[in-house]
């Protein structure tokens, strides 16, 4: 191998005092701590045209952020519609997530909301028949409510947060679960507060 | 030149081209060219078929240029070099299915170097779409994470406003590639709609200007810095910043360093000049990087081949980012003065921000200790075997300043961009973020088309040049003058390095001792070949290349022993980068 060039080799030179953690912060006395990961709600307007769950499912998967559910749904407003968007990212993660999903031309706006804000998640829970009584009971202790009966099967409705509904099925453990479709958290803001005037 | 309607008698030439002008629309294809006439586009690169064809038909009738490329990442090459080098949108076209998919590595690259560009592929008619007809693929799927915007057209009333939209969109903020799919009933569908003025999507917003406080909070911080360093990244380039910038660092005589895709941006004859930093950057940026405490960084993404590790990037520093793009902040380096707006506006704004030159004058002196500590030099004991930095070197002395130089991926763009003087921005063409070889044939002949009465020289490496080599055919036909340099070294030499760096020298797929005689095929396509070998050789061979009226091609087989320093270790310390082999080991 031929040669190289001339000057001081690595350790004979001028070092700096400073670090920098893993996420690009400069290592002092304000900001010595990592980022913990913490649960965010985002909610997003997005134009209501083909393709634009893929577009922002796509983002998520792409830029490695844990995302623990998205749901989507109409507005009244026709040409828009409501994305409910649950992850779990330490503060930097969750600051690009907002502003990468800005950046996706279909999407209207995007806020994270209130950890106060209103969350709910619909669980549908098919169980075994024989004891329809106890299970109507296990049902109101959740605020739910059996919605379909044959001699085989019941299926319950619940509405809710999420731990709730993870308690939820839980309990309809002992009567044989059959079958649970969950719908993942639908979220908006306490008060007057819109996304519209929102930012 | 370029192919479009047959040759009309002269003087029935332009009363020709008036009428195609105003001839109304009627047809989809017909608005799609017309919203790119209207968009202001010049050329197109492209390759035709099936789904493509009622687009190139309305071609026929229109002034724009095709350039009929011999691969379709050829096309998407050009177009994205000629984006860099005339600053507006390229266009490239391509069919279906494959057509499409061969397109999608110059999109890719074009994405991560924020160049312009805007790409047109033909699709199966709406009925088929889904069935998986013929040389169908999900074109908008596949591309949508590599664009700006994928567009699918549905609607022949509508499709010429798609093409329009795309292309504003390419070329506004952070400029990037687009894509709009055409079916082929959509392109065909009869329509007398006139495609309206093109503008971004209603949900695209630009801020031009950072907000005044967070600028006078940033160059309060500039002006008390004992280190400054202003980084000067492609972004500088694309916001036409490059005086803006001149004068400011000038002004305030802070040292600039430039990434490489900001090659140009700040010229390297300047004495506040560091030239590059990061990977293969000069020692003295490293050093200046390492050891600055005020990080002026304009239109940087802070690429990791930039930065090494993030732990010890800049570690003392305060950093000033300024971007276009909100998502760009703190991705990578954390700002402490965020500046959200054009490169050009925000240095503006800075300008009559600054309270005061910093007081730097011992740093400067230590930056000019390090340029002579750590020169940009190669080892050349008795001159043989051919040195492939002198080649470049030599090149560089007999160019006039605005020659532009585009390259292929490996060990010759390494020394292209470091022994290259550059001094003026869109001189510098190359593939940065995805690091595509076979970037370098196509991508000269989208620059030569651009800037027609620049210099185009592109240094390639043996392995790159054989990526594309079928693109001299498209030099040869549009005769364009072009001097391509394959720094031939008979191997993957980039990759060959690193084997004998971190692999033990376990030289696995990276020889190519049988790489076919470039001078020949050169000649074999119809363009002039020369054959280089020894130092005393080089100015005259570089002379004739340039003389010859088209394009020509140097195999300079250099020697294959050569590597590339300095060198900072993928995800390392800039501050510790490498000077020889043996420092390899040391770190
Ligand atoms: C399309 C593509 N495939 C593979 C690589 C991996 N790669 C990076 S550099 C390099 C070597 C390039 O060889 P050559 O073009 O001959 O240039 P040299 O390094 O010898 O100057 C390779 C294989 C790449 N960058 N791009």
């Amino acid at each position: 191998m031929t040669g190289g060039m001339p000057g001081p080799s690595p350790h004979d030179r001028m070092q700096p005092e400073g670090r920098r953690n893993s996420q690009g912060i400069r290592i002092d006395p304000e900001a010595e701590a990592t980022h913990e990961p913490r649960q965010a709600v985002l909610s997003a307007l997005v134009k209501h045209k083909p393709g634009v769950l893929s577009e922002v499912s796509a983002l998520f998967s792409r830029r490695q952020f844990n995302i623990e559910s998205l749901t989507v749904g109409p507005t009244v407003d026709a040409d828009t519609a409501r994305m409910t968007i649950l992850i779990e990212e330490p503060e930097p993660g969750i600051d690009q997530a907002k502003k990468q999903l800005r950046k996706l031309v279909p999407v209207i706006e995007v806020t994270e909301l209130d950890p106060t804000a209103l969350r709910r998640e619909l669980a549908l829970i098919k169980v075994g028949g024989e004891k329809p009584d106890d299970v109507n009971a296990v049902a109101e202790m959740y605020d739910g409510q059996a919605v379909d009966a044959s001699t085989e099967s019941v299926t319950v409705e619940i509405t809710g947060s999420k731990q709730k509904i993870d308690a939820a099925v839980e309990a309809f453990k002992q009567f044989d679960v059959q079958e649970v479709v969950r719908t993942g958290a639908a979220a908006l803001e306490r008060g007057p507060r819109t996304l519209n005037k929102h930012d | 030149m370029s192919e479009h309607a047959p040759p009309a008698e002269d003087d029935t030439a332009d009363e020709q081209s008036a009428d195609a002008e105003q001839a109304p629309v009627t047809t989809g294809a017909q608005s799609v060219v017309r919203a790119l006439e209207n968009a202001g586009a010049e050329y197109i690169f492209g390759v035709q078929g099936g789904a493509i064809m009622p687009v190139y038909d309305a071609l026929y009738d229109s002034d724009l240029n095709h350039v009929t490329m011999a691969h379709e990442q050829g096309a998407s090459h050009a177009a994205d070099a000629f984006g860099i080098v005339s600053g507006k949108p390229g266009v490239c076209f391509a069919t279906s299915g494959p057509g499409a998919t061969n397109l999608v590595t110059g999109i890719a690259d074009a994405n991560m170097d924020s160049d312009p560009m805007i790409a047109l592929t033909g699709q199966v008619p709406t009925e088929f779409v889904g069935n998986d007809a013929f040389q169908e693929t999900d074109t908008v799927g596949i591309t949508q994470p590599v664009t700006k915007e994928s567009y699918f057209a549905s609607d022949s009333d509508t499709v010429g406003d798609d093409v329009g939209e795309a292309f504003a969109l390419a070329d506004a903020g952070r400029q990037g590639p687009t894509l709009v799919d055409l079916p082929k009933d959509i392109t065909q569908g009869e329509t007398d709609v006139e495609p309206g003025e093109a503008t971004t999507p209603d949900t695209y917003e630009v801020q031009e200007e950072a907000d005044d406080e967070d600028v006078q909070e940033a160059a309060e911080a500039l002006a008390a810095a004992d280190r400054p360093v202003i980084l000067s990244g492609g972004g500088v380039i694309k916001a036409d910043a490059s005086s803006a910038l001149r004068e400011f660092a000038t002004e305030y005589e802070i040292p600039v360093i430039t990434t490489m895709p900001g090659i140009g941006s700040f010229p390297e004859d300047h004495e506040l000049s560091l030239e590059w930093a990061g990977m293969h950057g000069t020692g003295y940026a490293n050093m200046a990087i390492s050891n600055t405490d005020c990080l002026l960084a304009i239109g940087t993404r802070f690429d990791d081949r930039l930065t090494g590790g993030v732990d010890s990037f800049a570690p003392d520093a305060e950093v000033i980012h300024v971007d276009i793009d909100p998502a760009e902040i703190s991705k990578n380096i954390y700002a402490d003065y965020p500046l959200i707006g054009d490169a050009r506006e925000v240095l503006r704004q800075l300008f009559d921000a600054m309270p005061r030159a910093p007081d730097a004058d011992e740093w400067r002196e230590q930056c000019q200790t390090w340029k002579s500590e750590y020169p940009m030099t190669y080892d050349t004991p008795d001159d043989e075997p051919l040195k492939p930095q002198y080649v470049v070197e030599t090149f560089s002395d007999v160019t006039p300043d605005d020659t532009i130089v585009c390259t292929g991926v490996g060990q010759h763009q390494m020394w292209a961009s470091q022994f290259w003087e550059y001094t003026e921005p869109r001189t510098w063409v190359s593939s940065h973020g995805l690091g595509t070889m076979g970037y370098g044939v196509p991508a000269a002949i989208g620059a030569k088309l651009a800037a027609p009465d620049q210099e185009v020289v592109c240094f390639d490496g043996d392995g790159s040049f054989l990526m594309t080599v079928q693109g001299l055919s498209v030099a040869v036909r549009e005769q364009l003058d072009i001097t391509y340099v394959v720094l031939n070294n008979e191997a993957v030499g980039m990759v060959r390095q690193w084997q004998d760096g971190f692999y033990e020298g376990r030289r696995m797929a990276s020889e190519y001792p049988w790489i076919p005689q470039f001078d020949k095929l050169a000649e074999a396509f119809g363009a002039r070949g020369f054959r280089l070998e020894a130092q005393e050789n080089v100015e005259e061979t570089i002379q004739a290349a340039r003389e010859y009226d088209g394009p020509s091609v140097i195999d300079a087989h250099i020697d294959p022993g050569e590597n590339v320093f300095p060198m900072v270790p993928s995800g390392g310390d800039n501050g510790k980068f490498a000077l020889k082999e043996d420092h390899l080991e040391e770190l």
